[in-house]
């Protein structure tokens, strides 16, 4: 990937003069020419994928959990807010979706709406508390209030306890779309994808997304140039809830199911694996992050807790030899043979 | 009887050459049994990879390629969580050609992928997993649910313990929808058999401890203190009611789903005097205790659970009536099943039931004293044994649409 | 009989003392986290893995070889704590300089490949420990059985507990420790190997994980989810306590057993999360938790 975008801070920016460099290791950023040809690239890819023999079930899960790890980035490799409870926005997004369209009866596009904006609520709530707190303590106090947010779907009647919400109806999208087909299915959800993903991008490259990276860069030199670091702080927040919230309201309705899975804190834990794995602020590390993982969990899954073992291993061997992940390691490599 | 013997055989030569007209009835020449359960969490140990070895087992007993047919056995992990149940039952039904899905354990799950199972017209035999929604309003024209239920199990240990005089009741529940309903039925069989119940708490799901909960029960004096939880939670109250001295106090455990895994895992010193409902144990006659050696011998040296007996059972009958119907079209081939009757070494003779009951007797069984144990997996004696026609929820009860 | 909220107060003395026993594990495995974090600056979410093969170790100690309880006791935590240091050479040594995060998400990854790989071997239902024999038994208090094993654990972590505080903050030991927290660099200059102080301190710490595991063994079935299901409330613990505060670990560990225990009577169903919601509220009034400076 060649030349930094001009008003992206280069690869080489002094860590070391911030006095809380954050978690993020700032990755080449594509040109908007070379981010334009890839997406392409990745939007053809997917939309062949059905036809190329791979299961339109499986694409699905894995574009869903894509956008996720896509929302969960911009917080995490953008801003440097590691939030150890993000499941909270994928689950809460999951269960008004599918009660949305299972007993309100209303339709896809409604119902995915209604969870995304039931996410966003929750994300502007538990942001406003968490993002007066940095580092571990941020991490501890999203982690706190997802597990709040679990224990209140356990008790709350309307969730069905560890049953879920089963036999959603998928319904018919804008009225037109029979989404009982899985082809159809699929390209609504790759449709919702895209939208995500390049709104994700866009945001990043809004003076708003310039202003997020400098304060993840110098909080206190952001805040003496007149930025209200809170503020932006909590707009990043909420708009990553929002996105994970289209991600799992989409996910109830392919998967018919809504489910504690979704809220669990094992849940979160794995968006920031994927998030790590693919590259944490690179765009496209979080799509790459999830397909990875999907498959991973796709393919061994009569391996028993060896899928436990490798996805801990990976862990292990990213935080160890591959800070940048897939996508970042391999922008860096890009680069330096560029040089 | 006899042409049909030979159209299999014609069947099996048939196979070889991609041809044949009853072949086209046998969708791609293969019969594929998938074993979808929880291989590596709570429930791995009483049904887990023990079911697959069971199923093979019943495949071999049927002697499948003997009569030509074609039978292959896949297995999954659902990590008891719904959403990874019923994806995996979608994928085995749309890509890999699945034609039955057995075993199923954990409610949740299964309800799941009786759905998924309903709306692809397959077939599924439940084993392990436990509600009675199954032959009641989740019920359908495709699943069959074989060795146990919810409604069985309170029936069972419920009404049993309070005719034998365990009549004042406290109940330690696991805080989710299972435990509720398995708390719900026991209490309803308790009441209604003249006991009465003086006391619950519920209890997080999963719990390690415990002891805050069993200084309440000590408290109520309650005669029986009863386990509305599972795996993991159930082994836990039990040992450190051992600890508390629960049963030397004179209260009596009552445990609504233990399986003998669960009992090995306790130990009998710990798990002596508890009574629980199941409808197999291996130690019961000539042909449980034979089957108990082979199975044995192909999975470490343990015996089987009732969920092991209940997969090889489901699997020999279902593959009878795909034999008899001669096709593996699943609302067909359950149907069959029905109107078969069934017979096999571990369960003998019996029905399925029109709502998908599979009816058999099911026994009361207390666990021994370390004296009175002869050996390793020797823990049960008999303590009541309750008929086929008592032992289910009768079928005008349940509310399953399939009957009229 | 007098009672509270409707309950007897004898039974509430009862769940009061179940809850200070559930504290002393608590505080044993928050201290460690606790000594580990404050001075290698990671949250050790291994912490729960190693609790869990501390347990496994008696069980192997006992079924194996044959060696009983009180030898477990000083084999287990030596033995995982050589396992600690290892796990520090090789891996957490090259995070020291970078954020924390990166040492929880390290540790988080470990945790899970440890406790798959004992699920695969050791199945899932648990290996039962047995009760030692000179433990078997309850002390009538009069308003509660007490079982004589619970009483040794409270008696035992309280021991263990205050002597690890007495050699931190009061012995020239201790002062090493401390200073080389505050800074590293002044200390090494003075003589003193710092490397090797915080390759040991890790592994004291996890010493002391895998001796609350052989504690643990008689009471709980010894099972590979053993630790996972512990590990995020004791890390609530020290949240709670104040990080890296081994005072503030120690007493919110007893402290927040008894709040649990008493949630157990009045809402059983919220005793998981009664402790998220006291974490939440101490970090919204005090940012760095009740004992803790903020670093």
């Amino acid at each position: 990937m060649d030349a930094p975008d001009p008003a992206t801070p280069g690869p080489a920016a002094p860590a070391a003069a911030a006095p809380a460099p954050g978690i993020a290791l700032r990755a080449a950023d594509p040109s908007l020419r070379t981010f334009r040809i890839a997406t392409l690239a990745m939007a053809i890819a997917l939309a062949a994928a059905p036809f190329a023999g791979i299961y339109p079930v499986f694409l699905m899960k894995a574009l869903c959990f894509a956008l996720f790890a896509c929302a969960f980035n911009l917080l995490l490799g953008y801003v440097g807010l590691l939030s150890f409870g993000h499941a909270m926005f994928f689950g809460t997004a999951g269960y008004v979706s599918a009660h949305a369209a299972k007993v309100w009866g209303l339709p896809p596009e409604l119902a995915i709406l209604a969870g995304a904006a039931a996410s966003t609520l929750l994300g502007a709530v538990t942001g406003a508390l968490a993002i007066r707190r940095q580092g571990i303590y941020f991490a501890m106090i999203t982690l706190a209030i997802a597990q709040m947010i679990f224990f209140f779907y356990l008790q709350a009647p309307f969730t069905g306890g560890e049953d879920g919400i089963q036999s959603v109806p998928r319904g018919r999208m804008f009225g037109v779309l029979d989404l009982a087909n899985a082809l159809t299915m699929y390209y609504v959800v790759l449709a919702i994808f895209l939208a995500g993903f390049l709104a994700v991008r866009r945001i990043i490259h809004s003076p708003f997304g310039h202003v997020l990276k400098a304060i993840r860069e110098n909080e206190p030199r952001a805040i003496s140039l007149g930025y209200d670091a809170d503020q932006y702080k909590l707009i990043a927040f909420v708009l990553s809830a929002a996105l994970s919230g289209v991600a799992g309201g989409t996910k109830a309705i392919v998967f018919q199911l809504a489910s504690l899975t979704d809220v669990q804190w094992q849940m979160s834990g794995e968006v920031v694996l994927m998030t790590l794995l693919g590259g944490m602020g690179t765009v496209f590390g979080p799509v790459v992050g999830a397909f990875t993982i999907i498959s991973l969990e796709h393919y061994l899954a009569d391996r028993g807790q060896w899928v436990t073992v490798i996805t801990g291993a990976i862990f292990v061997i990213c935080v160890l030899a591959f800070r940048r992940g897939i996508v970042g390691e391999l922008a860096e490599w890009w680069a330096k043979r560029r040089a | 009887m006899n042409s049909l013997k030979r159209s299999i055989v014609s069947l099996a030569i048939g196979a070889a050459l991609a041809a044949g007209a009853a072949q086209a009835q046998i969708s791609d020449g293969v019969i594929k049994i998938g074993v979808l359960n929880d291989m590596s969490g709570t429930y791995a140990d009483l049904a887990g990879p023990g079911s697959v070895v069971a199923a093979r087992m019943a495949v071999e007993d049927f002697r499948a390629a003997a009569k030509g047919m074609k039978v292959e056995i896949l297995s999954g992990d659902h990590q008891n969580k719904p959403d990874v149940g019923s994806n995996i039952a979608r994928q085995w039904y749309d890509v890999d050609k699945v034609d039955v899905i057995v075993d199923v354990p954990t409610s949740s799950v299964v309800l799941a992928v009786n759905e998924v199972t309903r709306q692809k017209g397959k077939a599924l035999l439940v084993s392990t997993g436990a509600t009675s929604d199954l032959s009641g309003k989740a019920c359908n024209a495709s699943s069959v649910h074989w060795t146990y239920d919810t409604w069985m199990l309170a029936n069972g240990t419920g009404s049993a313990i309070v005719k034998t005089g365990g009549d004042s009741w406290f109940f330690l529940t696991a805080d989710y929808a299972f435990g509720h309903a398995l708390e719900r039925d026991t209490e309803a069989v308790v009441l209604k058999n003249g006991g009465k119940v003086v006391g619950k708490v519920r209890h997080p799901f999963p719990s390690s401890d415990f002891s805050s909960f069993l200084l309440q029960a000590q408290a109520s004096k309650a005669k029986v203190i009863g386990l509305a939880n599972a795996g993991a939670d159930t082994i836990n109250a039990i040992k450190q009611g051992a600890e508390f001295g629960i049963v030397k106090g004179g209260q009596q455990f009552a445990g609504l789903l233990v399986f003998l895994t669960d009992v090995h895992a306790l130990g009998l010193n710990t798990a002596q005097g508890l009574l629980l409902t199941e409808s197999f144990y291996w130690d019961l006659n000539d042909q449980t205790r034979a089957f108990a050696r082979r199975f044995g011998a192909l999975h470490k040296g343990a015996m089987p659970t009732m969920a092991h007996a209940g997969v090889y059972a489901s699997v020999l009958h279902y593959l009878k009536a795909v034999e008899a119907s001669k096709t593996d079209d699943g609302v067909k081939v359950v149907a069959k099943m029905k109107e078969l009757p069934t017979d096999d070494p571990l369960f003998g003779k019996g029905v399925v039931r029109q709502d998908g009951r599979k009816i058999h007797q099911v026994y009361l069984f207390e666990v021994k004293k370390p004296s009175e144990s002869k050996g390793a997996w020797d823990y049960y004696k008999v303590r009541a044994t309750i008929p086929a026609e008592q032992a289910f929820r009768p079928m005008a009860d349940g509310g399953c649409p399939l009957v009229k | 009989m007098t009672e509270i909220f409707g309950i007897p107060t004898q039974a509430l003395a009862g769940q009061l003392l179940i809850g200070l026993i559930n504290g002393a594990f608590y505080a044993m495995l928050s201290l460690g986290l606790a000594v580990i974090f404050g001075l290698l600056n990671i949250i050790n979410f291994t912490h729960g893995a190693q609790y869990m093969m501390g347990a496994f170790a008696a069980w192997l100690l006992l079924s194996k070889l044959g060696i009983g309880y009180w030898w477990s006791l000083l084999i287990a935590p030596v033995a995982l704590g050589a396992f600690g240091v290892l796990i520090e050479r090789t891996m957490l040594s090259r995070l020291y300089k970078l954020d924390h995060l990166y040492g929880l998400l390290l540790t988080f990854g470990l945790a899970l490949v440890l406790q798959g790989l004992f699920q695969n071997e050791y199945g899932s239902s648990g290996q039962p420990y047995r009760l030692p024999q000179e433990f078997a038994g309850a002390f009538d208090l009069g308003f509660m059985m007490l079982p004589r094993y619970r009483a040794w654990v409270v008696v035992a972590s309280l021991i263990v507990c205050l002597t690890t505080w007495y050699v931190i903050e009061r012995t020239k030991l201790g002062s090493y420790l401390r200073a080389a927290t505050e800074n590293p660099t002044v200390v090494q200059a003075f003589g003193v190997n710092v490397p090797r102080m915080i390759t040991l301190t890790y592994g004291f710490g996890v010493g002391l994980a895998a001796l609350a595991g052989v504690m643990a063994a008689p009471i709980y079935q010894v099972s590979p989810q053993m630790g996972a299901n512990l590990i995020i409330v004791v890390f609530a613990v020290v949240v709670i306590g104040g990080m890296g505060s081994i005072g503030g670990a120690i007493l919110t560990g007893f402290g927040l057993g008894v709040i649990e225990g008493l949630t157990k009577v009045f809402y059983p169903e919220a005793s998981n999360t009664v402790i998220f919601v006291i974490m939440v509220i101490v970090l919204l009034i005090r940012p760095a938790g009740l004992f803790g400076k903020e670093r």
